[in-house]
This record gives C-alpha cells, sequence and structure tokens, in this order.
C-alpha cells in the first residue's frame, strides 16, 4: 500500500534534486530553468498528494494555480534569457559576471 | 457574502487591475510614442487605487467585515497602511523614470503598465488572507519585477540583473511552495484562520519545515541576510528608476506580507520562529554594514543599506507585539521616503552630457556645484545612519523601544551596537562630498521630478517630520491592532 509518507518522500528528493541542480551545475541556464521546473513539480506532487490524502479539494485548485503559474514565469524567464543571449552572446552559467556577486 | 461586496471591498485592486488592461491595449496599440502619457494615467490610476484605499485605514477596518471573496482577501486597516505606502512610492517611481529612459531613448510604454501590475500583486500579497492569494499576488509581482530588471534590453548589466533576479526569484518562490504545499498538508486548509486554528498546540516536525520553508521564501523577497546575495546585483545592474522601485514598495509588501504570516498563520508559535527572525535581523544589520564600506557603486552601496536597514526592521517584528509591528510600520514609512530619496539622488548625478554617474568618486566636492542636491542627499544618510534630530533616528528609536518592551534587550543592545558601523560609510558620502577635492564630473543638469521627488523626501526625513510622529504612530498602531484581530 502506497501512504502519504511515499509521496511526500518522493516529492522531497524531486525538490533536493531541483535546487541542487540550480547550485551545482555549472553549465547553462537552460538547465537551470528545467531544475526551477523540478522544483514545482514536486510542489504540485506534494499539493495533489495531500489534497487525496485529507479528502480536500483545496490542494488540487492550488496545484492548478501552480501549474499555470509556472507556465508564465517559463515564458517570462526564457524571454529574459534570450535578451540575455542577445547582449552577451553566450548562456554559459560561468559568464554571468559581469557584475561581482 | 455576496459577489458585489466583495468586489466592493477589493475596488483598490479592481480599479488597478482594469486600469492595467486598459493601458496595456493603449501601450499596444500606440506604442512607445504614448508612454509619457501612459506613465500619466498610471499614476492617476495609483491615486484613484490610494483614494478607495483611504476610509479602511481611517475607520480601523479589521475583523470579519473587511474579508472577501471567503476569506481568500482583506481590506482591513493594515493592509491599506501597506498599499498606501506602496501607492505612494509607486507614484513616485513613476515620476522619476521619464527623463532617465527617455536619455537612453528607451522610453518603452510598457514600463508604467508593469510597475502597475506589479503595484496591483503587492496590493494582493498584503491583503491576502490566504496561501492561494499569497501566491498569485507574490508571482504577480515577481514575473513583473524580472522584466523591469531587464528593462533595458541592449543593456548587458541590464540583461544580467534580470537573468539573476529571474533565477534567484524562482528558487525562492519555489522554496516558499513548498513550505505552503507542507503547511497545508500538516495544517489541513490554506486558509490563514484555519492554519493559526490548527497550530495552536506544538508543531509537529513537517509543520515546523513547512514554517520555516516559507520563512526562507519571504525573507528572499525582503532580502534579509542570509537571502540576500541577490540584490547588490540586481540594484546595481538593473536601470536606477527600477532600482528605485525595488528598493521601495516591493519591501514595504514582503515586509507587510511576512508580518502578516507569522503573526497570523504562525501567531501562536512565535517561539519557534522568534529565533530565526532574531538571527536574520542581526545578520542583516552586520552584514549591510560591513558589505557596504568596500563597495565603489552607489546603487550597490544603496543596496547594503537596504539590506542593514531590513535589519532594523526585522527587529520590530522579533518583539511581536502589536507595538512592535506598529514600529515596523513606522519605520517602513521612513524609510521608504529615504530610499526614494537616496535613489532620486543619484538620478540626480549626471555630467554636462546627461550622462549618469554612479562611481563613489564621482561625488567628491559635490557640495561646491550642487549645494542644495549635496545637502538633501547628506541628510538623506544622516538619516539612514538614524543621526538624531533627523526623522530616521525616530524609525530606529521606536523599534528599539518595541524590543526593550517586549524584553529583547540584547536584541535592542547588538542593534544599536551595529548601527554606530553603519554611520561609517554613510559619513563617508557626507565626508566626500564636503572635505574632498573636487571631481567636477556631477554638472548635469536635472528635470524639475526628480527634483519635486527630492524635496518632498528630504522634507520628510528632515526634523520636519517630527510633526508627523504623533499621526504617523496612531495611523501605525491602527493598522496594527488590526493584525492582531482574530
Amino acid at each position: 500500500m502506497i501512504g502519504i509518507e511515499h509521496y511526500i518522500v518522493v516529492s522531497s528528493i524531486l525538490f533536493v534534486l531541483g535546487v541542487l541542480g540550480i547550485f551545482l551545475n555549472r553549465k547553462n541556464i537552460i538547465v537551470i530553468m528545467m531544475a526551477i521546473e523540478l522544483i514545482l513539480l514536486a510542489v504540485t506532487l506534494n499539493l495533489v498528494a495531500f489534497s487525496a490524502f485529507l479528502h480536500d479539494l483545496t490542494g488540487q485548485i492550488f496545484a492548478m494555480f501552480v501549474l499555470t503559474v509556472a507556465a508564465g514565469e517559463a515564458a517570462v524567464g526564457l524571454a529574459i534569457l534570450v535578451i540575455y543571449f542577445r547582449a552577451r552572446g553566450s548562456i554559459a552559467v560561468d559568464d554571468v559576471n559581469r557584475m561581482k556577486g | 457574502m455576496s459577489w458585489m461586496a466583495s468586489l466592493r471591498l477589493t475596488v483598490a485592486e479592481d480599479v488597478l487591475s482594469v486600469a492595467g488592461f486598459l493601458l496595456l491595449l493603449w501601450a499596444g496599440w500606440a506604442g512607445d510614442r504614448a508612454a509619457k502619457a501612459i506613465g500619466w494615467a498610471a499614476m492617476l490610476a495609483l491615486v484613484g487605487a490610494a483614494v478607495v484605499t483611504l476610509p479602511a485605514l481611517m475607520n480601523g477596518a479589521m475583523g470579519p467585515g473587511a474579508s472577501a471573496f471567503y476569506g481568500q482577501y482583506a481590506d482591513d486597516a493594515f493592509a491599506a497602511f501597506a498599499k498606501l505606502l506602496i501607492y505612494a512610492s509607486a507614484i513616485g517611481c513613476l515620476l522619476i523614470a521619464p527623463a532617465f529612459f527617455a536619455k537612453l531613448g528607451q522610453h518603452r510604454a510598457e514600463y508604467p503598465v508593469l510597475l502597475l501590475l506589479a503595484v496591483l500583486g503587492m496590493g494582493l500579497m498584503v491583503s491576502a488572507t490566504n496561501l492561494i492569494t499569497l501566491y498569485i499576488g507574490l508571482e504577480l509581482n515577481s514575473l513583473a519585477a524580472y522584466v523591469m530588471a531587464a528593462m533595458l534590453r541592449g543593456n548587458e548589466r541590464s540583461a544580467e540583473a534580470g537573468l539573476k533576479y529571474f533565477v534567484l526569484g524562482a528558487l525562492a518562490s519555489g522554496i516558499l511552495l513548498f513550505g505552503m504545499s507542507l503547511t497545508y498538508g500538516f495544517a489541513g486548509t490554506t486558509s490563514f484562520a484555519g492554519i493559526h486554528a490548527a497550530f495552536h498546540g506544538p508543531m509537529q516536525l513537517g509543520a515546523t519545515f513547512g514554517m520555516v520553508f516559507v520563512l526562507v521564501g519571504l525573507g528572499f523577497k525582503m532580502s534579509a541576510v542570509p537571502m540576500h546575495m541577490w540584490t547588490p546585483d540586481v540594484y546595481e545592474g538593473a536601470p536606477t528608476p527600477v532600482t528605485t522601485f525595488f528598493s521601495t514598495a516591493p519591501k514595504v509588501a514582503a515586509m507587510a506580507l511576512t508580518m502578516r504570516v507569522l503573526l497570523g498563520p504562525f501567531g501562536a508559535q512565535v517561539h519557534s520562529w522568534q529565533p530565526i527572525i532574531i538571527t536574520a535581523a542581526l545578520a542583516s544589520i552586520v552584514v549591510g554594514a560591513l558589505g557596504a564600506i568596500g563597495q565603489r557603486n552607489i546603487k550597490r552601496l544603496l543596496a547594503y543599506s537596504s539590506i542593514n536597514n531590513v535589519g532594523f526592521i526585522l527587529i520590530g517584528l522579533a518583539a511581536a507585539t502589536p507595538a512592535g509591528a506598529a514600529a515596523m510600520l513606522v519605520y517602513l514609512a521612513i524609510y521608504v521616503a529615504m530610499s526614494l530619496g537616496a535613489f532620486v539622488a543619484v538620478l540626480m548625478l549626471k555630467d554636462v552630457d546627461g550622462n549618469q554617474l554612479e562611481d563613489i568618486g564621482d561625488l567628491a566636492g559635490l557640495s561646491g556645484q550642487r549645494k542644495v542636491l549635496s545637502a538633501c542627499l547628506a541628510m538623506l544618510m544622516f538619516s539612514l545612519a538614524g543621526i538624531p534630530p533627523l526623522f530616521g533616528f525616530w524609525g530606529k528609536f521606536v523599534v528599539f523601544q518595541a524590543a526593550v518592551a517586549a524584553g529583547l534587550v540584547p536584541l535592542a543592545a547588538i542593534g544599536i551596537a551595529a548601527s554606530v558601523i553603519g554611520a561609517f560609510y554613510y559619513l563617508k558620502i557626507v565626508k566626500l562630498m564636503y572635505f574632498d577635492e573636487p571631481a567636477g564630473r556631477a554638472l548635469g543638469k536635472s528635470g524639475w521630478e526628480h527634483q519635486a521627488v527630492l524635496a518632498i523626501c528630504a522634507a520628510f526625513v528632515s526634523p520636519i517630520g517630527y510633526l508627523l510622529t504623533k499621526w504617523l504612530g496612531g495611523l501605525a498602531a491602527v493598522a496594527a491592532s488590526a493584525l492582531f484581530h482574530t
């Protein structure tokens, strides 16, 4: 029997993978976008699992909001990435260093 | 409660969203030629929203009567106070933008529209009484802000600022969301009142995790240490009017949202979040003060200054009392004026050809050539350092008073000691302007909009501001009491 704790474990693993993907990735920014998407999917899984477990629809409604906003976020992110590529000619993570920080 | 009654309570948001859509159509139809007119129309919409927000603050609205859309949204005095601050700073940021962008030939019609949508998101943030409303408001604000940071499309630094802000902002939203999903799972509801009822006793481990994740996400939006690393880069790279906006309105919104979340749904768990807030407050004060010392770029320096100020504001939150919350609101009001004024002064630093100057060295000997500008900037710096008799001192005073009244004497003592370190770099700027050899670069003239905004901000932080203490304190107390009304 698969219980709520299995879902939480899977979503936590996905979440940690997403966060690690942002910090450990040294290659390019597209991979960072994918890692962000992974984090949001971990959240969605969590919400839907809790919703089923609690017999409460709010979690599923929340999940739909998250999916919608994630789509908008990806669109804005890719647009900024395109501008950055035009200005800089590269999307390598190590090249994002015009300002120290 | 009926639809119409709910719409009446959310009238400020209705005005802003309708205005936002209409202006977007106008911008799409008329293009950048209409940028200036759209800017004025956006200011008009903000004034309208402020006028309809005012009654909630004056009547001290709170409780179920102020709750709209089945507990999703609260039009209470607290939200009204925060919204008025947000609207005022947004109007200031709209006023100062055209001259900057026109000089670069990049005056786009989208700027006022994006700003309006960001302000709409902030209004939702400060009024949210449900995790879903909170999330939608936060994202509406953030998505508009990412685009605004990358507004100067051809400029490498602006694009990089947008990219950095986007990646780190998306990470913060992800962490916040994960925390909200855990909170939902352990409380069984997304409404703030429901979460408060569910988390009355000792919290389970998962719920504590949820709370900490939510705090981390919010800390990022406030740029509290250790979630501050994006701030200097984004502030430096973004166009100066946008930086001005970032350092005022979203700070108010994020801070007000954090107050509502910590004192509302997690209000019964003060003992578990108080150590986190105390640590973040002290770390912000120290990092903000030390980080600013070596900076050459004025915008970077002001970024550290804003981190420093966030630390002082958080001291009021650590007190977790109505007095502490009221003190935070007073500090926020003063902080908005100081920050807006300081960035407008930076905008006014131009060479003879009208190009912006951002290096600290350009300030040298400024008092010889531009007496009024350097006097105003000096006053703002003294105020940011919290030196009496300027109004910035009052903000720090009420916050420390609330902390001492709540029994947090060591916190207040360390905070006062650390504010002395911070005074060092503020005074360095004053010394540069008044006692160093003139660099003779910042000779450009500035428009009346900049002068007017700077004059208002400088007058507010000058000792004249003390005439407002009673009025401001009274409004802040009413607003804070709405937060503690359950």
